[in-house]
C-alpha cells in the first residue's frame, strides 16, 4: 500500500531532477559557447584593436584561448565544479564574489514583484471573472479589458521610466535611483510587477470564466453551496493549476524584464552587472552572471512544479499518462 | 460579429498602423534638419518652435522621435522575419522529423520557452558587437523557439484532421501534405501569432536599446531615446515623452491589428445576462392544492431570439415520478432546469406559477431549503464531479452545508448509501478522485447522495445516457428502489421511451418547447399513442428491453 503511495513522489521527484540536471547542462553548454563564438579572435575583440601583443596574450590566457576547444570545456566544466567561476577582467575580482554581491537585490526585487502579482492578479481574475460570468456586468467587463490591455501596451523599462518621471522627479515621493533605503525598491517593484500583474489576472479570468462553464461548477451549483465555498474549493483548485503553469513561465519572464529595469534605477542587481560586463566585454562575469540567472528561473519552475503537484496530485501522474 | 464587419478596435488598429508607417516613409525625410541640426538651444523645455523640447545639443526632441520610426520599424520587421521563418523552418521540420526526433526536440523546445528570451538575448549581444543587425539576430533568433514550438504543435493538431488523414491513406507524400494542407492552413493562426511576435520584438529591440546593447549613437531608435532622455530626466523631463508615446503607440497599432484578426478567425458573441424581475422567495400555496410541483404556462427563452419553451404547464403531486421525454432541442431540460432554479442567467423566463413546495423558482429560494429539498442527478459524461477534489468532499457537500452534519457524520452516512447503490469498497471510494471511478459508479455516487438527504424533488436530467446499456440498468434500479423506499416525487427526463416506460407514472412529450401528448405508462406499452411526433419517437428509439428490470424492482 504505501509503495503506491510513494512511488508517485519518487518518481516525479527523480524526473525534476533529472530535468534540473539537464538544464544545468544546457547552461554550462551555453554559457561556455560565448566566448568561442566570438567573431574573430576574442582576445583581440576583449582587449581592443589598439591594445599591444603582451596584452592580448594576457587574456588569451586568462580565457583558455590558447588550449584545444575539449581542454577549454574541460577547464569550464572543472572551474564550475569547485565554484570558481574565474576573475572579473573589470575588477579583478573573483567572479563568485562579484555575483554574490548583486544577487540579493535582483532576488529581492524579483520575489517581491512575484508575490505582489500573485497576490493581487488571482482574486482579481477571479473576482472579475465571477462578476462578469455569463454576460452579467459588461461595463465591468470592458473596463477590465481596457485597463489590462493599456497596462500591457506600456513596456516595463518605459512604465519604469514614467514611474520615475512622476514619481521621483516630479512629486519626490520616492528615489529615483539606488537600492539604499527601502523606499527606494518601490518604484523598481511596481515598473516590474504591474505588466505581470495584467498578464496573469488575464489568465486568471479566463480560466475561471471555463471553469465556471464546467459541468461540475453545475452540479456543485445543484447543491446549492455558498459562494465564497463554491469559489474557495471548487474553483480555485482548478483555476490554480492552469494559472500557476502559465504564471511560472510568465514569472521567469520577469528575470528578462528585471535586466531592464535595473539599468533605469541604476539598481546594483544582477541586471545592472550583466550589462555593464557585456559593455566591456568581461566573458567571466557575463557568463558566470548568465548562469545565475539561468538557474534562477530553472529554480522557479521547479517550485511551481512542486506546488503543483502538491495542490494537485494528477499533474504528476499526468507527465506518465 | 460577422467576418466582413468593421469594429472600433480593427479601424483604430488599421489607422494607427498606416499612421506609424507614413511617419516612418515621410518623417526621416520632412524632418531631417530638425532631428540632427546642432543649434544653440540647447536643453530647452517644451515651446512653440519645439513641441518637446530639446536635447542637449539642441535637436528637437518631437523630430527626433518620429525620425526613429523608421529605423525601430526597419529592425522590428527584420527580427520578426528572423524569428517567424526560423520559427516555421524549426517547427515544420521538428513535425515532418519521426516521432523519436520529434519528441526530444518538442522537448528541448519547451525548456527553451521556458528561459526569458532576454536573457537568451543578452547571450547574443555578449558574443556580437552591439549594433542595428546583432540586435536583430538577437531578439530575432531568441524569438525561434517559441514561434517554432507554436508552429509544431498546429502542424500536429492539423495533421491529425480528417483530410489529412485521408491524403495520407492515399499516399501522398509528407512533404506535399506540408505544403498543400498543413501550410495553408496554419496561415491565418501563424500571421496572428505574427503580430504578437512583432510586438515582442519592438518591446525586446528598444530594450536592448535602452539599456545601451543595441542601436548605436549616432543611429537612433526609439530604445536609445529613451535611454538618452533618462541621463537628462532632471533637466529635461518632457524628452521621455516622445519615446514613451511612440513605444506605446507602436505596441497598441500592432495589438489591436492582432485582436481583430483573432476576433475575424475566431468570431464570437457574448449574450448579455437577463435582468430578472425580482420575485418572494416563497409563494403561499391554496389549501386545495395537492400539487408538490406546479408549473404554469412556463416560457424560457433566448432575448430578442426564439422561444426554446412555450408556455409548458404540468403538474407533480409529491411521490409521482413524471418524465420530460423529446428530442435534443425539445426544450426539455430547459424545462427541468427551470424547475430545479438552474436556469442559465442568458436566458429570459417567465411563468404564472413556477412553485416547488412552496419554495418560488421565479424568485431566489433560500439555499438550504432548495439543497435540501430539490436534489438534481445529471447526466455523467465524466465532467460532473469535479476533477481536483476527492470524491468525499463532494458527495458530504449538501449534509454539510444544508443539513449541519459534520465531516464524520457525513462520511458516514454517505459510505453507509454508497454500500446500498452496490458501490465496492465505499470508504475508499471517498479518498479517491473522481477520475478513479467509472461512469456507471460515479452516477451510482451521485444517486446515493440524494439517498441521505432525502429530499422531496429528485430532478434527473438524462441520468442514464452516457451509460452502456447494462450500467443504465443497473442506474434505474437505483432509482426506483428510491422512490420505494422513500416515495420521493421525480421529474426525470430523457430521450428514451423504454427507459422512462419502465420507471414513470406519467409521461410528458415534449417537442418544439410544446407538451404534445401526456401519456401513462400503460397507453404507451399497448401504444396507444396519437400525437404523430410521439409514434415517430417510438420508431426512432427501440424500446429497450426491460424485462430484468422490473423482475429486480
Amino acid at each position: 500500500m504505501t509503495s503506491v503511495r510513494e512511488r508517485p513522489w519518487v518518481r516525479f521527484g527523480l524526473q525534476r531532477l533529472g530535468g534540473l540536471l539537464l538544464s544545468f547542462a544546457v547552461l554550462v553548454a551555453v554559457t561556455f559557447v560565448i566566448v568561442p563564438l566570438i567573431p574573430g579572435d576574442p582576445a583581440v575583440a576583449v582587449a581592443g584593436l589598439e591594445a599591444d601583443g603582451a596584452e592580448i596574450a594576457r587574456i588569451r590566457q586568462e580565457l583558455g584561448l590558447d588550449q584545444p576547444l575539449h581542454v577549454q570545456f574541460l577547464d569550464y566544466v572543472g572551474g564550475l565544479l569547485t565554484l570558481d567561476l574565474g576573475t572579473s577582467f573589470a575588477s579583478g575580482q573573483d567572479v563568485a564574489t562579484v555575483i554574490l554581491a548583486r544577487l540579493p537585490f535582483t532576488a529581492e526585487l524579483a520575489l517581491f514583484a512575484i508575490t505582489l502579482v500573485l497576490v493581487i492578479s488571482v482574486p482579481a481574475g477571479m473576482f472579475v471573472a465571477f462578476l462578469t460570468h455569463g454576460g452579467r456586468r459588461p461595463w465591468l467587463d470592458h473596463l477590465f479589458n481596457v485597463v489590462t490591455s493599456l497596462v500591457y501596451a506600456v513596456p516595463q523599462y518605459v512604465m519604469a521610466t514614467m514611474l520615475v518621471v512622476v514619481f521621483a522627479v516630479g512629486l519626490g515621493w520616492f528615489p529615483a535611483a539606488g537600492a539604499e533605503t527601502v523606499s527606494s525598491l518601490v518604484l523598481p517593484t511596481l515598473a516590474l510587477m504591474l505588466l505581470p500583474t495584467c498578464v496573469v489576472s488575464r489568465v486568471v479570468r479566463r480560466e475561471t470564466a471555463v471553469v465556471l462553464d464546467q459541468d461540475y461548477i453545475r452540479t456543485a451549483r445543484g447543491w446549492r453551496i455558498g459562494r465564497l465555498r463554491l469559489f474557495g474549493r471548487y474553483v480555485l483548485p482548478n483555476v490554480i493549476t492552469t494559472t500557476l503553469t502559465l504564471s511560472g513561465l510568465i514569472l521567469a519572464a520577469q528575470l528578462g524584464g528585471a535586466v531592464v529595469i535595473e539599468t533605469v534605477f541604476a539598481f546594483p542587481g544582477l541586471g545592472q552587472g550583466i550589462v555593464e560586463a557585456i559593455l566591456s566585454r568581461d566573458y567571466p562575469v557575463i557568463r558566470g552572471t548568465i548562469l545565475v540567472l539561468g538557474l534562477m528561473a530553472t529554480l522557479i519552475l521547479v517550485v511551481v512544479d512542486v506546488i503543483l503537484a502538491v495542490i494537485d496530485p494528477r499533474s504528476m501522474e499526468d507527465d506518465h499518462g | 460579429m460577422g467576418s466582413g464587419r468593421w469594429t472600433a478596435s480593427m479601424i483604430g488598429g488599421v489607422v494607427l498602423g498606416l499612421g506609424l508607417v507614413a511617419v516612418a516613409v515621410v518623417a526621416p525625410i520632412a524632418l531631417a534638419g530638425p532631428a540632427a541640426q546642432l543649434s544653440g538651444d540647447a536643453g530647452q523645455g517644451p515651446g512653440p518652435e519645439h513641441l518637446l523640447g530639446t536635447d542637449n545639443l539642441g535637436r528637437d526632441n518631437l523630430a527626433r522621435a518620429l525620425v526613429a520610426t523608421r529605423l525601430t520599424l526597419l529592425m522590428t520587421t527584420a527580427t520578426t522575419v528572423v524569428a517567424v521563418v526560423g520559427g516555421i523552418v524549426v517547427g515544420v521540420g521538428i513535425w515532418l522529423s519521426g516521432p523519436r526526433v520529434r519528441k526530444v526536440a518538442l522537448r528541448l523546445l519547451e525548456t527553451a520557452v521556458a528561459y526569458p528570451s532576454l536573457v537568451f538575448a543578452l547571450v547574443i549581444a555578449a558574443i556580437l558587437r552591439p549594433g542595428v543587425v546583432s540586435s536583430v539576430v538577437a531578439i530575432g533568433v531568441a524569438g525561434i523557439p517559441s514561434f517554432a514550438r507554436l508552429t509544431a504543435n498546429l502542424a500536429a493538431k492539423i495533421s491529425t484532421s480528417d483530410y489529412v488523414t485521408t491524403a495520407r491513406l492515399l499516399g501522398v507524400p509528407t512533404w506535399a501534405i506540408a505544403v498543400r494542407h498543413t501550410l495553408p492552413n496554419m496561415a491565418e493562426p501563424l500571421l496572428i501569432l505574427a503580430t504578437t511576435v512583432f510586438a515582442l520584438s519592438m518591446v525586446e529591440l528598444s530594450a536592448l536599446s535602452f539599456i545601451g546593447l543595441g542601436v548605436q549613437s549616432p543611429s537612433y531608435d526609439f530604445g536609445l531615446l529613451l535611454n538618452e532622455s533618462l541621463t537628462q530626466i532632471y533637466t529635461q523631463p518632457t524628452s521621455v515623452v516622445g519615446p514613451s508615446i511612440m513605444i506605446v503607440l507602436t505596441g497598441l497599432a500592432v495589438m489591436l491589428l492582432g485582436d481583430a484578426l483573432a476576433a475575424r478567425a475566431n468570431p464570437r458573441g457574448v449574450r448579455p445576462a437577463v435582468r430578472r424581475p425580482s420575485a418572494p422567495a416563497v409563494v403561499p400555496v391554496p389549501a386545495d392544492d395537492g400539487a408538490l410541483v406546479r408549473v404554469g404556462n412556463l416560457r424560457v427563452g433566448v432575448p430578442g431570439g426564439p422561444e426554446l419553451v412555450r408556455g409548458v404547464s404540468f403538474t407533480i403531486e409529491p411521490g409521482e415520478v413524471v418524465a420530460l421525454v423529446g428530442e435534443s432541442g425539445s426544450g426539455k431540460s430547459l424545462t427541468a432546469m427551470s424547475v430545479a432554479g438552474l436556469q442559465s442567467e442568458e436566458l429570459e423566463m417567465h411563468a404564472d406559477v413556477l412553485r416547488v413546495g412552496e419554495l418560488n423558482m421565479l424568485g431566489q429560494p433560500d439555499a438550504g431549503r432548495l439543497g435540501r429539498e430539490i436534489a438534481v442527478v445529471y447526466q455523467d459524461p465524466g465532467s460532473t464531479f469535479n476533477p481536483s477534489l476527492r470524491m468525499g468532499v463532494q458527495l458530504t457537500e449538501v449534509l454539510r452545508s444544508h443539513l449541519g452534519m459534520g465531516s464524520g457524520r457525513a462520511r458516514k452516512l454517505v459510505t453507509e448509501a454508497l454500500a446500498r447503490v452496490n458501490i465496492s469498497e465505499p470508504a475508499q471510494r471517498l479518498r479517491q478522485h473522481p477520475h478513479k471511478l467509472s461512469g456507471g459508479m460515479r452516477q451510482r455516487c451521485m444517486i446515493a447522495t440524494t439517498m441521505v438527504t432525502t429530499p422531496k424533488l429528485i430532478v434527473a436530467d438524462e441520468p442514464t445516457t452516457a451509460l452502456d446499456v447494462t450500467v443504465q440498468h443497473e442506474v434505474l434500479r437505483q432509482f426506483r428502489r428510491i422512490h420505494r423506499e422513500q416515495g420521493t416525487a421525480m421529474l426525470f427526463i430523457s430521450h428514451d421511451l423504454g427507459v422512462v416506460e419502465a420507471l414513470c407514472d406519467r409521461i410528458l412529450v415534449m417537442k418544439e418547447g410544446e407538451i404534445v401528448e401526456r401519456l401513462t405508462p400503460d397507453r404507451l406499452r399497448s401504444r396507444d399513442v396519437h400525437h404523430p411526433y410521439t409514434k415517430a419517437l417510438m420508431e426512432a428509439v427501440p424500446v429497450v428491453d426491460v424485462a430484468p428490470l422490473q423482475g429486480s424492482a
